[in-house]
């Protein structure tokens, strides 16, 4: 085989018709553009989803109230009797349960002396920090003694700490919330965007539970000594289905559901609700691959397309060259050149269309982006091989011409 | 007459064309050799096979029947592959419609064949500029077809058939679609080439071409009507069409 031969003249008939070269490309253009963006998306969606999981971590349940209705009128989740510290208690006692805390939840106007900020307050036991996996960036955590004697100390998460305080010196600074005067002892290091729904976790004050219920919520009218929900550290290695059950089995006890009652509360893992929610982001994956795979088979039944064309409008060139000594192999070799070099140039096209587009998203979606040089050998070798599988049958008949017939051709 | 081995030895050779449920009978029962170094017209009107002849002879198509030795191998035992390089290596051709690739200058059709040669041709682009200035267009290797004029078109032919050396040169009506002054340059120079040793094989319906043959072979209804050593003598009997 004669390569030197068979790439040159495939350069040479790319750019003899740039028109037609570009509007054969479309589809190869088009289909590894979506290639690009299909991988990188499903990249970045895995990265962050990877992320979320860490960050609120796989062996962690929520126990929420269930709903509950008042006359005839269901009053939306949560709004159910809510635990006490004795259910917290019950559940810390369970031989796997690493940890638990009770936390309680409200609504918080903090006022420092440069700004004030509406965010959300989170009552809990010292044990919040390690149940949620959430260290201190600054300051420190607050104690079990200021826990359990409720001193008026907060721990604030980053967007609070930003908001309240943008100049950024925030330990030992007063604020004030709901009009109670605390002091600031530590911030939090960022989570980013998390919990089920995806909201921003950073944007929360953490103090003690009893001063959060004493001074700040209120208490409850039923429940004594009550928290708005539950959070459990089940023992690592223990699996978390089980303990899922297990906590069930004693609540039920506890809040005395009869049997085939429903449950008047939820456990609830956050780790399953973002694989759920990956699962969704698999799907839409899927679809973008097909939607990738039809364009690049119908960019390349183009490319066949227009290479039978161009073996019909060359049919004396291919018997000249046959006259002078081309082998057969020769001149199969060329016109695969040419439809590899077609799609491949559509292909680089396609990825550089693709790679704007990626950004294009990323900076719209504010989702992460991937582009790996996997993605980029895959989008590239996927075009050539389009080339290769849909340039051989026209290589392969230019190839196969009687070189008296083509050279009389006309 | 040339006396040594035939270069091009023909034996009983039939061509027959299926044409719908026709038979055509381009060549029937044809007999020739051609020695080594000859200049050798092969003239007849139309439909007479002479084209058919120099198919074969070319490597480009096979006989019905018949056998057929060029160089001393016989073509029936080569396969597609083997003739290709039998074309690149001992065959040169030129065409009536010159047949260059328009998209390509005078120097890059003169390297064609030598890019597809297997053997090994030394240097190429030397080698074609060396061709090229044989033909009296060093000047212009740089000139793609539509710059050239028909009879320039036609040296560049003749240059891309001289490149790989052939044995065998073989010209199908190549003053065709030349004016009469550009046939008498292309003829002399055929002549030279032959001179240098090359075999020259022309088809051709003109006497005034066929005048520089030193034999001419007439074809009629596929078979060899006449073949005569003395062109002169052809001339003055008044030839024939």
């Amino acid at each position: 085989m004669k390569y030197g031969v068979a790439t040159s003249s495939a350069a040479e008939a790319l750019f003899s018709n740039p028109l037609r070269s570009l509007l054969t490309m479309l589809g190869i253009i088009i289909g590894v553009a979506s290639v690009m963006v299909m991988m990188s998306i499903g990249e970045g969606a895995k990265a962050a989803i990877e992320k979320q999981i860490n960050s609120v971590g796989t062996n962690v349940l929520n126990l929420q109230p269930g709903s509950m209705n008042r006359g005839g009128r269901n009053q939306g989740g949560s709004s159910g009797r809510p635990f006490s510290e004795s259910d917290v208690a019950a559940v810390g006692d369970l031989p796997f349960v690493e940890s638990a805390t009770g936390v309680l939840s409200g609504q918080a106007n903090a006022v420092s002396e440069e700004a004030n900020w509406v965010t959300n307050i989170q009552g809990g036991s010292a044990s919040f920090f390690l149940v949620n996996n959430w260290k201190v960036d600054e300051g420190r955590e607050f104690t079990e003694q200021e826990a359990q004697g409720g001193s008026a100390v907060v721990v604030l998460g980053k967007t609070a700490a930003a908001n309240l305080f943008p100049d950024g010196n925030v330990i030992g600074q007063r604020i004030r919330i709901n009009s109670v005067p605390v002091e600031v002892i530590g911030v939090l290091e960022s989570k980013g965007q998390g919990g089920g729904m995806g909201q921003d976790r950073d944007d929360t004050v953490v103090a003690p539970l009893s001063m959060v219920r004493n001074r700040i919520t209120g208490g409850n009218r039923w429940v004594s000594r009550h928290v708005s929900r539950i959070q459990v550290l089940v023992q690592e290695g223990y699996d978390v289905t089980e303990a899922q059950d297990e906590i069930t089995t004693l609540m039920r006890e506890r809040r005395r559901v009869e049997p085939g009652q429903q449950d008047n509360f939820m456990v609830v893992n956050f780790a399953d609700m973002i694989k759920q929610r990956a699962a969704v982001a698999e799907t839409m994956s899927t679809l973008l691959a097909f939607t990738a795979a039809v364009s690049l088979i119908v960019g390349g039944v183009g490319v066949m397309n227009i290479m039978l064309v161009s073996v019909t409008e060359r049919t004396r060139e291919i018997g000249l060259r046959m006259a002078i000594g081309a082998r057969g192999g020769d001149i199969l070799l060329q016109f695969l050149f040419e439809a590899i070099a077609l799609c491949t140039l559509g292909g680089l096209i396609g990825m550089a269309i693709g790679w704007i587009g990626v950004f294009g998203y990323a900076q719209i979606s504010s989702a992460p982006m991937v582009v790996s040089p996997i993605i980029v050998a895959t989008a590239l070798g996927a075009a050539a091989s389009v080339g290769l599988v849909f340039g051989f049958f026209p290589a392969r008949r230019a190839a196969q011409l009687d070189p008296i017939q083509a050279l009389r051709y006309d | 007459m040339a006396s040594t081995r035939p270069i091009i030895s023909c034996r009983d050779l039939t061509r027959v064309y299926r044409m719908g449920d026709q038979e055509v009978r381009a060549l029937d029962g044809v007999s020739l050799d051609i020695h080594e170094g000859e200049f050798v017209a092969i003239m007849g009107p139309s439909g007479s096979g002479k084209s058919s002849l120099m198919n074969l002879i070319g490597a480009l198509d096979r006989p019905t029947s018949g056998e057929m030795w060029i160089n001393g191998r016989a073509l029936s035992e080569m396969n597609r592959d083997e003739l290709a390089d039998l074309r690149n290596e001992t065959l040169g051709f030129v065409f009536q419609q010159f047949n260059l690739l328009a998209r390509q200058d005078a120097f890059q059709n003169v390297r064609l064949p030598l890019r597809y040669a297997r053997k090994d041709v030394g240097d190429i682009d030397a080698r074609a500029k060396a061709c090229l200035e044989m033909v009296g267009l060093g000047t212009r290797m740089d000139h793609r077809p539509m710059q050239l004029s028909g009879g320039q078109q036609q040296r560049v032919a003749i240059a891309r058939a001289l490149a790989n050396y052939p044995k065998i040169l073989l010209a199908d009506e190549p003053t065709g679609a030349l004016d009469s002054k550009t046939t008498v340059e292309i003829m002399h120079l055929m002549q030279e080439l032959n001179k240098q040793g090359i075999t020259v094989v022309v088809i051709t319906h003109e006497n005034e071409v066929a005048a520089y043959a030193k034999r001419q072979i007439h074809f009629l209804d596929g078979k060899i009507e006449s073949d005569t050593a003395h062109p002169e003598l052809q001339l003055a009997s008044g030839g024939r069409a």
